[in-house]
């Protein structure tokens, strides 16, 4: 199972595109993950052929855990069994064996001892081994309070759609078993997001140093080109100013390469690629930063349409593995709707996270003369492990000077 | 009367679920079909004779046997003398000497006084003779309540029968198996007993007339479900029919199964039908201490105890002798809004 | 195209953008963009939905003319002439 971001801890098959036999290529996408913040399609890094698959679809398993085996060329087949799965880290959960009729069954983890004994018919009692129901937790409606079947598949779904509540709770990470029959994310990736952001943004400010700077753009040059581009163009061509923010900030990290990259274990390592990620709101609430790759190297008509596409994906959850993990530095742009100055937090293990203010009128004054101009304000939240203020100042007049060139993006 | 109303809700039933509907089919009474089961006996086979009280001249005391004195003459119809005991050793004696004779008994009451009979001869005599006898016997007698026949002629003691192994116990709850279920008992090598329910004789139903001998071994879904097992037998097959429809309109999928033989059991058709229901209720007009309801729930327990989702509940008769009464009586018995009520609560439907 | 014509067309569209939005309650002379919670590239989305629905090319500077559900009314019903 990848890490599909520094806060993944757990992801769910959700479905299998390939199955053993079929030959693979570096990037092509063999299955759909649920993460607790979204469906990502996982590639692959190594061209070959699937031997097996180790993790069946529906099961969520911990990140580190191996999921399938491709064989690359040369390899031979190995054999069906023994299939080793890393076990998570602390299971509570007891080994799954369907009891034989006449067999006494396995007795399902109950997280705490209940004050009386179970009420619980046999079937259900085989269920709920089947599906590692907590049933402590369950409630009866059966004759006399007793639990049945149904109250123990009503249980196994609810686990199952809130796992975030009960990571949260400290309990023994529920390995839970999906219903065959029901693929699609069942996770609510709002709770579960909501979670995964806290987790992740309070690392961030506990372990990460910012610092912060500010500076103002004039945008009037890249404003007045990027309409006349515009006129030229089809609708649906069209760019926004936004593609214009991502290209130079791209360009200019290239001269700045410690803002470019990662701090892991305690050192810093820089990114030759520039893959940006774009902080996308989701309507309802939440935040999802995918990467654009080798934003420096595209023209502006390119990142336009990975714009698009991305949005458009974010909000379908239907993101690439590569995308959610590979962001080597941030945007945050608030648009035209929301305020003058963003001071992002970074995401971690990034360094570096460049924010970007709505685009006011603002009196301007240049070469002594004062004029009304569209200004934005461009600021930069910085690892002063890996970077310092005077190297972050001039970054940010680097990407100020793009914005004064928007012909040559 | 309760047995005109009761006749008119089974024929209901019976055309839709009960009966063989083939295209020659004639509409016939169980009555008669128990009849033309016992003329076709006697015309295909010489060997065989009906001896009872009152089967001659009065025509059987349900009427059952009307007719075929005239038709068969005294040698084959025998009226005998008001002792269980003594008509019943003369049917096993009749069976070892090569006979296939057919005794009824008025009713399962009166059955107990050839008990000794039963019990300690004809379902014995095939061990104690090392094999050498076989004991090719049918007895058929009445059982059940539901005709204010009170404690005399009421009881369902098919159940203690079932207890007894060296004897087959037989249920017919159809017109199909009224008719089909006395020829294959005759070629059985060993004592059959066959119990044909008081309310049973009026119900009127389908029966092809090509209609024939039919198995004695195996229990019948007469009502393929998917919510719950009701398991019943006889007289209370038919209130468990009302039951499964009056369950069906209220979102219930219930599965009817016939046990059609009480000994030897068809463990397999109800631990089948438990593990695709995952319920079981087992009506049974029996008194609950020691009934074959008890039996069927055991065999549950012991092949389906995985598959149960609640546990199995039983719907028997009061505990107490036959009530005259008609409404001690209807107490007295299971009904149908017992079942559906202890249905719905099975199936957590109740409320 | 009618008017009503024309505003159930732009409310379908916004409705694929942001489905969240109840029709009844959009203030027809209120910024759409802060009732819909609607950001550049839903704009930018919506503009070339209207597009292609009703075959109105609609320049970049012309957005200003489509602030509220009132304006963008008249503004198709227009250039739709």
């Amino acid at each position: 199972m990848p890490s599909l971001g520094a806060d993944m801890e757990v992801g769910t098959i959700l479905q299998w595109l390939v199955k053993p036999g079929d030959a693979v290529k570096r990037g092509d996408i063999v299955a759909v993950v649920d993460t607790e913040k979204a469906t990502i399609e996982i590639e692959v890094f190594q061209s070959g052929v699937i031997d097996r698959i180790v993790v069946p679809e529906g099961e969520q398993v911990p990140v580190g855990t191996l999921i399938a085996v491709i064989r690359t060329d040369g390899e031979v087949a190995a054999p069906p069994a023994p299939v080793a799965v890393p076990t998570p880290p602390a299971p509570a959960a007891p080994p799954v064996a369907a009891p034989k009729p006449m067999e006494k069954p396995t007795v399902p983890a109950v997280s705490a001892a209940p004050p009386h004994r179970l009420r619980i018919s046999p079937l259900a009692m085989r269920v709920a081994v089947d599906l590692k129901v907590d049933l402590s937790k369950v409630k009866g409606t059966g004759p006399d309070g007793a639990i049945t079947k149904a109250d123990v598949e009503r249980a196994a779904k609810a686990a199952k759609e809130a796992p975030a509540v009960e990571a949260l709770a400290a309990i023994a990470p529920a390995v839970a078993k999906a219903p065959p029959a029901r693929p699609a994310a069942a996770i609510d990736h709002h709770v579960a997001m909501r979670r995964v952001i806290a987790a992740s943004m309070a690392r961030s400010k506990r372990e990460i140093p910012h610092y912060y700077l500010a500076t103002h753009v004039d945008m009037s040059r890249a404003m007045a080109w990027l309409q006349s581009e515009n006129l030229k163009l089809p609708i649906a061509n069209r760019a926004l100013y936004s593609v214009l923010l991502l290209k130079s900030v791209a360009l200019a990290v290239r001269d700045f390469p410690e803002m470019n990259g990662y701090w892991i274990d305690n050192s810093f390592r820089h990114s030759d690629a520039v893959h940006v990620g774009v902080a996308i709101s989701l309507r309802k609430g939440g935040l999802i930063a995918p990467a654009i790759h080798d934003v420096d190297k595209k023209p502006l008509g390119e990142i336009m349409a990975n714009l698009r596409d991305l949005v458009k994906r974010v909000r379908a959850e239907t993101l690439r593995s590569s995308e959610i993990a590979d962001a080597t530095i941030t945007v945050t742009s608030l648009g035209e709707q929301g305020v003058e100055t963003v001071f992002g937090i970074i995401y971690p293990p990034q360094v570096a996270l460049v924010g970007f203010g709505k685009i006011v009128e603002r009196p301007w004054a240049s070469n002594g003369m004062i004029g009304a101009r569209p200004v934005m304000m461009a600021t930069l939240a910085a690892d002063h492990r890996a970077s310092d203020g005077h190297r972050g100042g001039l970054f940010l007049a680097a990407i100020d000077r793009f914005l004064q060139e928007p012909e040559k993006l | 009367m309760g047995a005109g109303a009761g006749a008119d809700k089974v024929r209901v039933l019976g055309k839709g679920a009960l009966v063989n509907t083939a295209a020659r089919a004639a509409r016939i009474t169980y009555r008669e079909a128990m009849r033309q089961a016992i003329r076709e006996a006697l015309q295909r086979d010489p060997r065989v004779f009906l001896m009872g009280e009152d089967v001659g001249k009065y025509g059987g005391c349900f009427a059952v046997s009307k007719g075929l004195l005239d038709e068969f003459g005294p040698e084959r119809i025998r009226d005998t003398p008001l002792s269980e005991s003594a008509f019943v050793g003369a049917g096993i004696g009749a069976a070892m000497g090569g006979m296939r004779p057919i005794v009824e008994i008025m009713t399962v009451n009166f059955s107990l006084l050839a008990l000794d009979q039963i019990l300690n001869n004809a379902a014995t005599i095939l061990h104690m003779s090392g094999g050498q006898f076989n004991i090719p016997l049918v007895i058929r007698m009445t059982t059940g309540a539901g005709r204010q026949l009170a404690a005399q002629h009421s009881h369902s003691l098919e159940g203690w029968y079932a207890h007894i192994p060296g004897i087959k116990v037989l249920t017919p709850a159809t017109i199909e198996d009224a008719r089909g279920m006395l020829w294959t008992a005759l070629e059985d090598p060993d004592p059959v007993l066959i119990f044909e329910h008081q309310t049973l004789y009026n119900m009127e139903g389908e029966l092809p007339a090509d209609a024939g001998p039919v198995d004695i071994e195996r229990a019948r879904v007469r009502r393929p479900g998917t919510d719950i097992s009701l398991i019943s037998y006889g007289g209370s097959l038919h209130k468990v029919m009302e039951a499964a429809t009056q369950l069906a309109a209220a979102g219930i999928n219930a599965e009817v199964i016939d046990l059609r033989v009480l000994r030897p059991l068809d463990t397999a058709t109800i631990i089948d039908s438990v593990t695709r229901t995952h319920r079981a209720i087992i009506i049974d007009e029996g008194w609950r201490s020691g009934s074959i309801s008890a039996e069927v729930s055991a065999r549950i327990m012991e092949g389906a105890f995985y598959e149960l989702d609640v546990p199995v509940a039983r719907i028997c008769s009061a505990e107490v002798p036959m009530p005259y009464a008609k409404h001690l009586e209807d107490a007295a018995l299971p009904q149908v809004s017992a079942i559906v009520e202890a249905a719905r609560s099975l199936t957590g439907s109740n409320g | 195209m009618t008017n009503d014509e024309i505003r159930a067309l732009i409310l379908r569209e916004l409705r694929r953008i942001a489905p969240e939005i109840d029709a009844d309650t959009i203030d027809p002379s209120v910024e759409l963009r802060e009732q819909a919670d609607l950001d550049s590239m839903d704009i930018l989305n919506w503009m070339i939905a209207i597009h292609e629905k009703t075959g109105v090319e609609i320049p970049e500077a012309d957005y200003a003319r489509m602030a509220t559900l009132n304006d963008c009314v008249s503004y198709l019903s227009q250039r739709l002439k």
